[in-house]
């Protein structure tokens, strides 16, 4: 006996896994990664000490996700294999940040379009360079389109208004306690409270180290840093009195205020904005 | 690479190794035609001291073949992590690839699980990389390593040593491995101080060093004329440091100076 089933056109099926798709990562909190002056710092508020957003994948390469955990883990662990076994295979200097995003790019387009649900995620792969100039930062949405950014990159949720906000901020070459200011600030709705470090994930991919780059910041080390951040964004205010994004003020439109939703439009064509 | 997604496997590196491309482990053909023993290089002699907060390792720089010195400044003491190294001796080829292995192995844990391995741990997965080359080590390419290690639950150094079949055996205040290794030992028994600074320490493992060379003619001394000095790593609290070139320098002239009235070195007080 043979069930009649329905038909759904291609487009319609594209549409309904990324609308999916969307509507899961936007349920989840931002994640800022940036340059600042020595290197690439990651900022993500997230409450578990287990579960991370932020990990190390090799010497200079690091990789930050949001969306559903166990998606992002599987590709995150899939990516240290990659690096380990090419690293090891010809040498250290031979893993690249754009050879990984390239394996990201291809597995998410895979799943997006053979499998029934697209992977809820979204990820960025940033890789340290000798000069600023040399740091690479991708972004990968879950249709594995790649985005090169250039400076800074917001994945989650509400990233069009962190994203926005993190812009007015953010400056080429900042020190690390005003890059950590303004990615805070950047995260934090005008008018909300900062969240405190227990409630932080915190790494840098910092040029100055030897071997392996990536650090993550945590205990009294974060706590200091935040207190210096907190007196790098006074100081700014002082700097410039007249300037209305200093601090908590709240100035942004009441627009930002409202709960996060899924993000309208049709699917990415990979295009930048 | 797809199915790097959905095999989840186990954190060792050289387990994933193993099944994806075991072309690349360090070689573990059943047969060699011949033993090549005498005709590739092999690196010597390696020491290693505890010392107050951590463990001091240093390996002087030739390697023979036969009686043939093949390489003057080959290193043979490796970082393997933060609070890890190892130094090699027996066939130096080998030896490079384990220690290239090694470190993967220990960082690859230490990312996918999110902390490093126990001391022990390292330790053990050491033993298990060396049992596998036994064959090759029956042929004549053997290759053993010492490991050091800061144990930071315990809060002391730590050293482990091996054999062809694997181990480890951890070794209490000092050690040491490779051709010259009898004379080495010798020495640093009577110059071991338990609980001494980390300079005294490297200070002893120069010494022994030198004694090393002085009786073993597959160990080198330290080259004044061409500024070769001996590789020494320490590893405290705060992580692995290889010493520079030049604090190499200076204690190794200052131990020279005393050997050039005194060429046996210090004495131990016999009463």
């Amino acid at each position: 006996m043979s069930m009649p089933f329905g038909y759904a056109s291609p487009e319609q099926i594209m549409r309904d896994r990324a609308e999916y798709a969307r509507k899961g990562i936007a349920r989840g909190r931002s994640v800022v990664v940036m340059q600042y002056a020595d290197g690439i710092l990651f900022v993500a508020p997230n409450p578990s000490k287990a579960l991370h957003k932020i990990s190390e994948i090799y010497d200079r390469i690091g990789f930050a996700a949001v969306g559903r955990y166990n998606e992002f883990e599987s590709l995150r662990l899939a990516g240290i294999r990659y690096a380990d076994i090419n690293g090891y295979t010809f040498n250290r200097n031979d893993v690249t940040g754009r050879g990984l995003a390239n394996l990201y790019a291809q597995q998410l387009g895979m799943i997006f379009t053979e499998s029934i649900k697209s992977l809820e995620v979204e990820i960025v792969v940033a890789e340290v360079g000798e000069t600023p100039n040399d740091d690479q930062i991708y972004r990968l949405t879950f249709d594995g389109s790649v985005f090169d950014e250039q400076g800074m990159a917001v994945i989650g949720g509400q990233s069009d208004a962190v994203a926005g906000r993190l812009k007015e901020r953010y400056r080429d070459g900042l020190p690390l306690p005003r890059a950590l200011d303004a990615a805070l600030a950047a995260l934090t709705e005008p008018g909300g409270e900062r969240p405190p470090s227990t409630q932080l994930e915190v790494a840098v991919l910092d040029r100055s180290r030897e071997h392996r780059k990536f650090l993550r910041l945590t205990g009294a080390r974060l706590e200091r840093l935040l207190a210096e951040a907190a007196a790098a964004a006074e100081q700014e205010a002082e700097e410039a009195p007249e300037s209305p994004e200093s601090g908590e003020e709240g100035t942004a439109p009441a627009g930002d205020r409202t709960p996060p939703t899924a993000p309208e439009g049709d699917i990415d064509t990979g295009s930048p904005e | 690479m797809n199915h790097l997604f959905t095999n989840t496997g186990s954190s060792s590196f050289t387990e994933f190794l193993g099944a994806y491309a075991p072309n690349l482990l360090p070689t573990r053909e059943r047969a060699l035609a011949a033993p090549v023993g005498d005709q590739i290089p092999h690196a010597t002699t390696i020491v290693a001291v505890t010392c107050a907060g951590g463990v001091v390792m240093a390996g002087d720089r030739r390697a023979t073949s036969g009686n043939i010195i093949s390489q003057r400044d080959i290193e043979k003491v490796f970082r393997t992590d933060d609070h890890s190294c190892m130094g090699i001796a027996g066939t130096a080829s080998m030896g490079l690839e384990v220690a290239r292995l090694f470190r993967v192995e220990l960082e690859h844990y230490e990312k996918t699980e999110g902390r490093s391995l126990s001391t022990e741990g390292k330790a053990q997965r050491l033993a298990t990389m060396i049992r596998g080359n036994l064959g090759m080590a029956m042929q004549g390419l053997a290759v053993v390593p010492l490991f050091a290690a800061y144990d930071e639950n315990a809060g002391k150094g730590r050293i482990f040593s091996y054999d062809v079949g694997g181990g480890p055996y951890e070794q209490h205040d000092h050690h040491s491995i490779g051709s010259g290794s009898i004379f080495a030992r010798g020495s640093l028994k009577k110059l071991y101080r338990p609980e001494s600074t980390p300079r005294d320490a490297v200070l002893a493992c120069l010494h022994a060093l030198y004694d090393a060379a002085d009786d073993d003619s597959a160990t080198g001394g330290p080259d004044v004329t061409r500024k070769i000095w001996p590789v020494v790593a320490v590893i405290t609290e705060d992580g692995f440091r290889r010493l520079p070139d030049e604090e190499v320098a200076e204690l190794v002239q200052s131990m020279l100076e005393g050997r050039m009235t005194d060429p046996e070195g210090p004495t131990a007080p016999l009463r």
